[in-house]
């Protein structure tokens, strides 16, 4: 045992004294949380508005003021043609367009229904989209307004709700995405370099001479990364509920619980690829071809996954992380208890064996 | 009859059709310094991994420190030390986390630890150096340091797998002293080398040729047979038929 301390301890020493160690355990998540919670929104804002106003009736005005009170337009009244709209676009001075016809409100008020044309720059469908809800919602809203308490006649209003994420929070789904990402470059990267480095200085031959057992070579050098993947686990958790405002609604201890299994499953594929490999370079660039571009691509956090051809929607059930992804949305997100996830946890667990299961046996026949 | 603390009888490694060590016999005397002599890809380095266990002979019989290769390799990990050609320790731990870690990897109880490490750093002229990182001190230091920490653990056998390469005259006159030193507290040196001045200083030596023992004796009396000057030559006569080079 006091064997074991003195390997662990030293693998600590390696990690602290290595900034860049340091810096991609840590600075890694900080960076993902605040890129995809700020930066990478799928939330419109500013959006510049051109509007064509043929009726200047109360009606109109009153629309385009609760259009420009709402913080998601930027609105410009310079009335131009018809044809100074394409100009606008092209030159990207307006997203949008909002025309209203000649007897707009008079035709609201006598026929009780009124044209309203949007225009978007179609070149950017998701904006488009985008817009265009914006709009259609601040009309329906106006509309109730001018006729409180009656329905409208024949009038269908959808009202939509997100559940589980009513504000709309675009945070809540890349949160698990990033943890997935985070644990598995923590784990699986770190890890296989850090043993493959050993490889490369030729301190492994030592080890491998020593009495220490290589089964425990491999134990100790995991450790550490468990160690830290965990804080670096809490870590993401603490930015999440503090800087993204993503409620956590499932058991802590669940989630915590759920992490290490899969976390032991990243050590486990890093020490496989240590294995196999000599060279660092080798060993990190395969733990990214192996487990991040797929995490990125297949565990439905970026993509969505229902929209893929049947193929890869198969391969994506291969993606360990596709598993985790899936568990820590129902927990956190959902709240739900074991009993609804018993069986991703299930999978995750038997591809962890298998993945531990080859790395030693492979660590075994090298020596021989 | 000195005690034999490393015994080989018709050692084979084969990769393939690829015979790296071919029947090689051989026996060490304990406190002997026992130099291992071949060209590049002789068969030295391959000889010498099955020696410490890190691998399995094809055929023939070894022991070391009286264990069995075949089944007691733990046994003989606990009673060896090793020193690898390529650098053999961690850059990034300081000279005291070093000895530290090694002595505890070997089971050294930690009080002694303490003690053996103190009167080492003093022989070497370290204690200063205590708290630095091993990555900034001279090569030099770094040989004496890596071989010291090799014999920490007190072990029967020390294994040297060419221990000086790139280490300057002097200092390498110095790595012998304390070779020599090691050798007579008993620890019996099992060293690969191709420096042959430095064969001269060994007890007795072998040299393969293409993974077989071509010559087994002490220096002068090898010098005598081949009727040469010095080492050099009794190595060129033999290495003259070599078939293999290179790793």
């Amino acid at each position: 045992m006091k064997q074991f301390f003195a390997f662990i301890r030293k693998e600590f020493f390696h990690v602290f004294r290595d900034r860049r160690t340091l810096l991609i355990m840590f600075g890694l998540p900080v960076a993902q949380i605040v890129l995809f919670g700020f930066a990478l929104t799928s939330e419109v804002k500013d959006i510049t508005l051109t509007v064509i106003d043929q009726s200047h009736d109360v009606n109109s005005q009153q629309l385009v003021s609760k259009i420009k009170s709402s913080s998601y337009f930027v609105v410009s009244e310079a009335a131009p043609g018809f044809n100074d709209i394409a100009g606008a676009f092209k030159n990207g001075t307006a997203k949008c367009a909002l025309i209203f016809p000649a007897n707009f409100g008079s035709d609201l008020q006598h026929r009780g229904r009124a044209p309203l044309q949007i225009i978007t720059d179609g070149s950017d469908p998701n904006t488009a989209k985008t817009v265009v809800n914006y709009l259609t919602a601040i009309t329906t809203a106006y509309q109730q307004e001018i006729n409180p308490g009656k329905p409208l006649p024949y009038l269908i209003i959808p009202e939509p709700r997100m559940l589980y994420n009513e504000e709309g929070n675009g945070s809540l789904n890349f949160i698990p995405g990033v943890m997935a990402l985070v644990l598995m470059i923590v784990c699986t990267a770190l890890t296989s370099v850090s043993v493959v480095r050993e490889k490369e200085l030729g301190t492994m031959e030592i080890l491998l001479v020593s009495p220490f057992r290589p089964l425990m070579v491999l134990i100790a050098k995991a450790i550490p990364y468990l160690i830290l993947s965990l804080l670096n686990f809490i870590l993401i958790l603490v930015l999440a509920v503090f800087v993204l405002n993503v409620g956590i609604k499932g058991s802590i201890v669940l989630l915590f619980l759920e992490s290490m299994l899969f976390i032991i499953t990243c050590l486990s594929f890093g020490l496989m690829i240590s294995n196999t490999t000599n060279s660092q370079q080798t060993a990190l660039l395969l733990s990214m071809m192996g487990m991040m571009i797929p995490t990125m691509i297949f565990t439905g956090f970026m993509f969505p996954l229902e929209n893929m051809p049947g193929v890869f929607q198969v391969i994506a059930n291969l993606v360990p992380s596709h598993w985790y992804f899936l568990i820590i949305k129902a927990v956190m997100l959902k709240g739900l208890g074991f009993k609804y996830i018993w069986k991703e946890t299930l999978v995750l667990l038997g591809m962890t064996l298998l993945l531990l299961t080859i790395a030693l046996k492979n660590f075994k026949t090298r020596l021989s | 009859m000195a005690e034999k603390v490393i015994v080989c009888k018709e050692l084979t490694k084969r990769f393939g059709d690829f015979y790296a060590v071919n029947k090689i016999s051989f026996a060490v005397n304990k406190g002997e310094i026992f130099g291992f002599l071949g060209a590049n890809g002789a068969g030295k380095t391959t000889a010498m991994r099955i020696l410490c266990g890190l691998s399995h002979p094809s055929s023939g019989e070894a022991q070391v420190a009286g264990y069995d290769v075949y089944r007691q390799a733990e046994s003989i990990k606990k009673n060896i030390g090793y020193m690898s050609q390529k650098f053999s320790l961690y850059e990034n731990l300081t000279v005291a986390e070093n000895i530290e870690f090694f002595g505890g990897v070997y089971r050294v109880p930690a009080a002694e630890i303490q003690k053996r490490s103190d009167a080492l750093l003093q022989k070497l002229g370290l204690t200063g150096e205590a708290k630095k990182l091993v990555g900034a001190l001279p090569l030099g230091w770094k040989q004496k340091l890596a071989f010291s920490v090799a014999i920490f653990h007190r072990p029967r056998i020390v294994f040297l797998d060419e221990p000086t390469g790139g280490v300057d005259p002097v200092t390498r006159r110095q790595f012998w002293d304390m070779i020599y030193e090691a050798a007579a507290s008993g620890i019996t040196v099992f060293v690969t080398t191709h420096y042959m001045d430095e064969a001269e200083y060994c007890d007795r030596v072998t040299i393969m040729v293409d993974g077989k023992v071509e010559a087994l004796d002490a220096p002068s009396r090898l010098k005598a047979q081949f009727n040469a000057n010095n080492m050099d030559e009794v190595f060129y006569q033999l290495a003259r038929g070599a078939k293999r080079s290179g790793d």
